[in-house]
């Protein structure tokens, strides 16, 4: 799975943290950015990254599946 | 979504949408008959299938009324549509605002790329840790106001014990606003939301801007005994003091007004659906968070945001031309029957995204502290004060009117 952020647009509403906090976290500035270890917990069952991409108010965040190259 | 052949007819000409009874057409904004529901005199529009309609404000104008969730996702995310308050043009919908000189609301009525520097400046102080490390200091006000009441004794009125001040003291902590200063910017903030005259809302407005303004005087002298906090950030980083002071009015007003209202009107809905409620007492913290998300999107209290279109936009088989009105009532589009099953049911298990707090580059800044502080209130009152009810008959529990953020007056209880 492949997540991009784009930051530009990002104005730190924290969904995507608040939804899926392995995932995606926040940097000093509010930002949202990738959390540690989000590899992993994106890959496990559940992990709700696309209810995060899709709860960002300015659609900050991509999903694209590697292996079916959605 | 089933349409009418006569649906299909109106579709070209989008007629204002009209009560099936009286043919009266429909009005923005109604009060409640109920504090949590939307005026029944919506409910054409959801009937009518049709997710974008046109309606008609107090000078017989009309505007385009959206109810439905996928339409004002789209749209609240498009910036053809502009939140500038300034423009000539930014529709009012009370009488009372119609001759209120038009000025500039920062933040929330700017648009980009304007407001993307102010947010940008501001979100460092609104982030899920900055929140969390927020929690114990509001557990121990929460715990604290509760003892207050329960040391005074029952019944009592749960909006003025506990309702407003948890909020009100969360975010003077928060900006570095003097508490003991909240009788007089809670009383303006009443005026400046809900008048009822035009020369409340100026005055108000005039007293809150001299108050912050002094407040930052005296924080930029070095005065002593005056609590630290964002507001003195926010000092070093806006060098345009009308900014400045504009910012911290619309973070004090927003920050008490809004989270009061949930406290106060949550705990009426809870104690109206006993079965709910008794789910909401065996909840753990996950099961507190999913039912604090419930009560955003069943009560709505920001129902009705309103944009000014800036070029035509198309949207649901209709054109919503520039120039013209939109506003998104968040009650129906919370309870659009397309989105979300049994709409109107309350279900604190319930686990659906709503858009009681916006969505696009205006959504909430203080949403995630608003999220603590109900999920500490709720959960901190019905499990401290397990025989708590009204004291009075529910339909006599006073609500606001329909032209401002929706609420309690008072929530008389006892336990």
């Amino acid at each position: 799975m492949d997540i991009g952020i784009n930051k530009d647009v990002c104005i730190g509403a924290g969904q995507c943290a608040l939804l899926a906090p392995r995932v995606f976290t926040q940097d000093d500035e509010g930002l949202s950015e990738l959390a540690e270890d989000w590899e992993q917990a994106a890959a496990g069952p559940g992990a709700p990254v696309r209810e995060a991409a899709r709860a960002c108010p300015v659609g900050a965040i991509s999903v694209t599946d590697v292996r079916s190259a959605s | 979504m089933t349409e009418s052949p006569v649906t299909e007819t109106f579709e070209t000409e989008t007629p204002v949408a009209r009560s099936p009874l009286s043919g009266s057409p429909v009005v923005f904004p109604q009060d409640r008959a109920c504090p949590y529901a939307p005026p029944p005199g919506y409910e054409p529009l959801r009937a009518s299938g049709r997710p974008v309609s046109r309606v008609e404000i107090y000078d017989g104008s009309e505007v385009w009324m959206v109810s439905g969730l996928a339409e004002a996702r789209a749209l609240l995310a498009d910036q053809r549509l502009s939140s500038d308050r300034s423009r000539p043009e930014f529709p009012v919908f009370q009488r009372r605002l119609e001759k209120v000189e038009r000025r500039r609301v920062e933040l929330l009525g700017v648009d980009d790329p304007e407001h993307n520097v102010q947010r940008r400046k501001l979100i460092p102080g609104f982030t899920l840790k900055r929140t969390a490390a927020l929690r114990p200091a509001i557990q121990e006000t929460v715990d604290r106001l509760l003892d207050e009441m329960v040391e005074r004794g029952a019944p009592a009125d749960l909006v003025s014990a506990f309702a407003l001040p948890v909020p009100s003291m969360v975010i003077c902590a928060l900006l570095g606003v003097p508490y003991a200063d909240h009788d007089f910017f809670e009383e303006q903030s009443r005026k400046l939301l809900r008048g009822p005259e035009q020369e409340d809302v100026e005055t108000a407005r005039d007293a809150l801007d001299a108050y912050i303004g002094d407040l930052v005087e005296r924080k930029q002298a070095g005065a002593q005994g005056l609590p630290v906090g964002l507001l003195d950030d926010m000092i070093d980083v806006f060098e345009d003091r009308e900014e400045l002071v504009n910012l911290a009015e619309i973070l004090l007003i927003a920050g008490h007004e809004t989270t009061a209202n949930m406290i106060a009107l949550g705990t009426f809905t809870l104690l109206e659906h006993p079965e709910q409620l008794a789910r909401f007492r065996a909840a753990d913290d996950a099961g507190v968070v999913a039912a604090c998300e419930e009560l955003l999107r069943y009560l709505s209290i920001a129902d009705g945001m309103a944009r000014l279109a800036t070029e035509d936009i198309e949207i649901a088989g209709v054109t919503i031309r520039a120039g013209e009105t939109v506003v998104l009532a968040t009650s129906l589009i919370n309870r659009d029957p397309a989105t979300f099953e049994a709409p109107d049911a309350l279900d604190v298990e319930r686990r659906e995204r709503h858009l009681a707090f916006g969505f696009g580059i205006h959504q909430c800044l203080g949403q995630n502290l608003a999220r603590a502080e109900m999920e500490i209130a709720l959960g901190t009152l019905f499990r401290r004060l397990p025989g708590l009810r009204l004291a009075v008959p529910a339909a006599e529990v006073p609500h606001k009117p329909g032209d401002t953020i929706q609420g309690l007056f008072e929530l008389p209880v006892t336990w």
